[in-house]
């Protein structure tokens, strides 16, 4: 179409600007600050509290008591108030990497499995481990699942589209906060779900809340359940956006059906086949609504809610570890698009 | 779009049909559930004793003298004050989706139109940024919001749903525009239109699928989420979310179930009619938009 | 249907609008209040009755359940969001910790006649917090299934236990006995209450050097989990309201569970046996002791520190209205265990009456106590479900509190 001028193709840094400023602006100011301080403070522990004993009285009697020296303690806080430097010391700890425990299970556990025993048995790890099966698991049903609603959807009638499309992504849109809670309700083993499951397997015993592995894969399942109409939502979008005379052509050569999918509508979304799976991992990754949701908190633990736990459980507020847990997210996830990215990157390089 | 010429064979269809309502029973089944239990007393659609209580109405016949009951509703809007935060989410969402997508759609078409290398990085960046969990930013935000005394309003909290919400927004309209032919703006450039005119009049305009959802999923953002409304915003202005959670009550205290219930109810209603709407919208963007490309 | 709703809409926005008028103004000129608390009923309840108080005041609430987050920042910035913070013998630490709140002796003196000395908690000589409400974990029990059964009602653990066995072995139910085991806050609760009961100390003395891990924690584990062997096997999931559902669906006999939770067991709604047949007596003893196993609480309010005096005064003013108010107290009388003169006790307070009776000792309010208390919740889980030792399971918590103490600055 027309003829390519190299002058144009490529936009000027100042056009770029003015377009990219407003957001550029909102993501700086209310996320990459907050980071680069998050991180600051991850750096960071509280000073020592200098504790003194006092007489407590309250309603129920008068006792011996501990509070925190405030005339000593105000001093210290006042001219450091980002506190104690403690380098890379919350990430090291027991609660985080463990590295010192772990060197210790090493010399002191007779076989490997013992060993990786010890290690699952740190929070961290333990979040590790169901955090990556979690993504393991539902990250591609996600896609799959997502896509052959979309091409389903796709070939139905226009007129009764609508509410199809509703009943498809009510799982996503209604609060998660709530939508699992009805559902924890209908998968107790005297709920509607649970009850059948019991009857259906013949086990009257069965409850899908008492062990881990039933707690994780029912967990897995309403990750699926809950994401699925994300990128259906996504693929159908792009799927209107495929050209009509390229698929007109192919039904004329003769293509199956299967072949057109394969070669002309992967190729045309594939941009979006990109993103989606990018923010699947990434949400996945994240996983922590459906921990609160099923009260899993027992059997399944992810990273997401160990910074929850410091942040938000506690009656002291652990900033320092959140913050640490929240910096090794952050890392996790950078690892774990790296391949996604680097393709993104060649693409990128070839688009020029 | 429909494949016009595509002669699908009887077994196809019956597949397609088979696994759409499958799907669709799938997907929809808690919620017609939820939406049945709406109607009836905690106790009958929260038993243990045995989930039939849920269709038979045992206890809702014993409380109120009939199977159906619109207690829940009437109480959750009244004296649950569930109207004043419908009326939050809606000034929320309504500002954080136009906000969100106008500087979206600036950013992204930029990002998607610039091949130098600080358009890669800065693609990676927002990813990177997305990738911070919430609960931490807005642990964050708190002291200096309050020390600069913005917390508790509405202004605020749209203003951090849309700065949270921009990195998704950036990426999904990013890889939107990509689809479009860069061919389309190039030949409105030799035209002699500025890039802001080529944006605005060739560009949008085939955009429409793309814009919708990425509105769509800003809209879900500001309408479900729990932990910005929550810590930021004061009484008076809490949305509808951290409301939903008021009535699930506290570890020592009762809270009102069915009030919940029935407010996920009343709060999915709208969200039907959008849905309804604006999928008419994409198909229509899509004809506008095939037309061109 | 639609018309009597419309009527409901606008007669509560007609009360919004005007109802307030109708308390009793206490004279208050100037100054403005902003009070943060939980969510529920009994809280609103007192924060309604302070409002009536305001005169010209600017008066604003905030009902969260995200209050403890929001508190110390809020209470930090200088002026503070909030010129008071209803707190409970927990949630306050922290703001001791940090030095948010200010002392009310002054205040107390001037405009808090009526106000109980009892109600007033003092910390190194100086009123920190005023309470209003109690509340402590006990006992209830079905009194027609003990009567059936021959069982007394049980007065320790042990016997909670043998009669949950005889209960089961009689086929009546399978899982008889109930507590709010959910992993996190609410079992680290029922360790905390179990290890007191056996006269256990968290902290070796003066320190904040954890010290469970001894006969006494590994005897409240092993309690715990002979307990948890008679609960619904999902217990690890359940919360108060969980267990509540399960007593009220008549699966379980014996129970323990908050006393302000009592409300809606005694009420009319639901099955009229079960109700007739629910009965509270005071918390359980357990190893002999005399202490009960359970910890009493308060809520009560602190003032702001980094807010103007005048505004403090004005606060101080109308919170204490409530908390010396007999109108409320008796309006109110089912919402919570109030510790307001003119309270009379009904069968709903029993449990919390009982315990402090019994010498139960209130919830430890030591600067260090939330991290112990977020380290057990998370960390005894794996002992109940039996993949570790009793021993293990106490070392891994007293690691998992070092760490965190030390990030905190207490070791």
């Amino acid at each position: 179409m027309g003829i390519k001028s190299p002058l144009i193709t490529l936009m000027p840094n100042k056009t770029f600007f003015w377009f990219f400023l407003p957001t550029g602006l909102a993501m700086i100011l209310f996320i990459g600050l907050p980071i680069i301080s998050t991180g600051i403070q991850s750096f960071y522990a509280q000073h020592d509290q200098v504790v003194k004993e006092v007489k407590k009285c309250d309603p129920f009697g008068c006792t011996v008591s501990i509070v925190v020296d405030q005339e000593k303690t105000s001093k210290i806080r006042e001219e450091k108030p980002l506190g104690k430097f403690n380098g890379f010391g919350t990430y090291v700890d027991r609660n985080h990497l463990a590295i010192e425990e772990i060197g210790k299970f090493w010399n002191e556990t007779n076989s490997f499995g013992e060993f990786v025993d010890q290690v699952t048995n740190l929070p961290f790890y333990k979040a590790l481990i169901f955090t990556l099966t979690y993504c393991l698991f539902v990250t591609p049903n996600v896609l799959l699942l997502g896509f052959i609603i979309a091409l389903s959807l796709n070939a139905v009638t226009r007129r009764i589209r609508g509410p199809l499309i509703f009943g498809t992504i009510l799982p996503m849109i209604v609060t998660p906060l709530v939508g699992s809670l009805v559902l924890f309700w209908m998968i107790d083993a005297e709920g509607i779900i649970g009850a059948n499951l019991q009857m259906l397997m013949d086990d009257p015993y069965l409850s899908l809340k008492s062990s881990k592995t039933l707690t994780w894969i029912t967990i897995i399942i309403y990750g699926i359940w809950h994401h699925s109409p994300f990128a259906f939502v996504v693929f159908y979008a792009a799927l209107q956006t495929v050209p009509q005379e390229p698929v007109e052509a192919a039904i004329i050569d003769g293509a199956s059906r299967w072949q057109r999918v394969r070669h002309i509508v992967l190729p045309h979304i594939y941009p979006v086949v990109t993103f989606v799976a990018l923010i699947s991992l990434m949400d996945n990754f994240r996983v922590f609504e459906p921990i609160i949701g099923f009260s899993a908190e027992g059997s399944a633990q992810s990273l997401s809610w160990l910074i929850y736990d410091n942040l938000v459980n506690e009656e002291v507020i652990l900033f320092g570890s959140a913050a640490a847990t929240s910096m090794m997210t952050i890392i996790g996830i950078a690892i774990l698009l790296a391949p996604v990215l680097i393709r993104t990157w060649k693409e990128f390089r070839t688009a020029r | 779009m429909e494949y016009g010429l595509d002669k699908r064979s009887n077994a196809l269809k019956i597949f397609n049909t088979t696994f759409i309502i499958v799907w669709l029973l799938v997907a929809c089944f808690p919620f017609i559930w939820t939406f049945w239990g709406s109607f009836k007393v905690r106790a009958d659609f929260f038993s243990r004793a045995d989930w039939w209580y849920a269709i038979t109405a045992f206890n809702t016949l014993l409380e109120t003298g009939g199977k159906f009951t619109t207690d829940a509703y009437s109480q959750a809007w009244t004296e649950g004050e569930f109207w004043k935060a419908s009326r939050n989410t809606v000034i929320v969402t309504f500002f954080v989706v136009t906000i969100s997508l106008f500087l979206g759609t600036l950013g992204a078409y930029a990002l998607s139109r610039s091949t130098r290398n600080y358009a890669f990085w800065i693609l990676i960046a927002a990813l990177i940024f997305r990738a911070m969990p919430h609960i931490t930013l807005v642990s964050g935000y708190l002291f200096p919001f309050f020390q600069l005394q913005i917390w508790g309003i509405l202004p605020t909290t749209i203003v951090v749903l849309v700065a949270i919400n921009q990195p998704f927004t950036l990426w999904l309209l990013y890889s939107f525009f990509k689809t479009v032919p860069k061919e389309l703006d190039e030949s409105a450039l030799i035209d002699g239109c500025s890039y802001f005119q080529a944006f605005r009049h060739i560009i949008m305009p085939v955009m429409w699928p793309g814009v919708i959802t990425a509105g769509l999923f800003s809209l879900m953002l500001a309408y479900n989420d729990f932990t910005v409304t929550a810590l930021l915003l004061n009484q008076e202005n809490h949305t509808m979310v951290p409301k939903i959670q008021s009535y699930l009550g506290t570890n020592q205290h009762e809270g009102n179930l069915m009030w919940a219930v029935s407010a996920v109810v009343s709060a999915t209603a709208p969200l039907f009619m959008l849905v309804m709407f604006f999928q008419r919208q994409v198909i229509s963007g899509l004809t506008a938009g095939a037309v061109k490309g | 249907m639609r018309e009597t709703n419309m009527k409901k809409i606008l007669i509560s926005l007609l009360f919004i609008l005007f109802g307030t008028s109708v308390y009793a103004d206490c004279n208050i000129k100037s100054g403005s209040i902003n009070i943060l608390a939980n969510d529920f009923p009994a809280l609103r309840t007192f924060v309604e009755t302070a409002k009536g108080c305001k005169g010209s005041a600017d008066f604003k609430v905030t009902h969260s359940s995200e209050h403890n987050k929001i508190a110390v920042p809020a209470l930090t910035a200088n002026p503070s969001e909030f010129s008071a913070r209803i707190a409970a013998n927990s949630s306050i630490v922290p703001l001791m910790n940090q030095d948010l709140i200010r002392p009310l002796d002054d205040l107390v003196k001037k405009y808090g006649k009526g106000i109980q000395d009892s109600q007033l908690i003092t910390i190194d000589g100086k009123i920190m917090a005023v309470a209003f409400m109690a509340n402590t974990q006990h006992l209830y029990y079905r009194e027609d299934v003990l009567k059936e059964l021959g069982i007394a009602v049980p007065k320790t653990y042990e016997e909670v236990v043998a009669a949950s066995e005889k209960i089961r072995a009689s086929g009546k139910m399978q899982y008889p006995y109930a507590a709010a085991y959910k992993a996190g806050w609410n079992l680290a609760e029922e360790f905390v209450n179990m290890y007191i009961g056996h006269g256990g100390e968290f902290f070796k003395t003066g320190t904040a050097q954890p010290s469970i891990n001894n006969a006494k924690g590994v005897a409240t584990l092993n309690m715990l989990k002979k307990l948890a062997g008679l609960s619904n096997p999902d217990y690890l999931t359940h919360d108060s309201e969980a267990i509540k559902v399960e007593w009220e669906s008549g699966n379980v006999a014996l129970m323990t569970l908050w006393a302000s939770r009592s409300g809606t067991l005694l009420d009319d709604d639901g099955d009229a046996k079960i109700t007739a047949a629910t009965k509270l007596t005071g918390p359980a003893t357990v190893a002999g002791g005399n202490i009960p196993a359970a910890t009493l609480w308060w809520d009560g309010f602190t003032l702001a520190k980094n807010r103007s005096d005048a505004d403090a005064e004005a606060t101080f003013r109308a919170l204490a209205h409530a908390a010396a108010n007999k109108k409320m107290v008796a309006d109110a009388a089912d919402q919570a265990v109030w510790l307001i003169e003119g309270f009379k006790p009904g069968p709903k307070s029993i449990g919390v009456i009982e315990a402090v009776k019994m010498k139960a000792k209130p919830y430890p309010m030591l600067p260090q106590m939330g991290l112990m208390h977020g380290a057990l919740g998370s960390e005894i889980v794996e002992f109940l479900q039996g993949k570790e030792s009793a021993e293990q399971a106490l070392k891994d918590v007293e690691a998992a509190y070092m760490s965190k103490a030390k990030e905190q600055g207490f070791l």
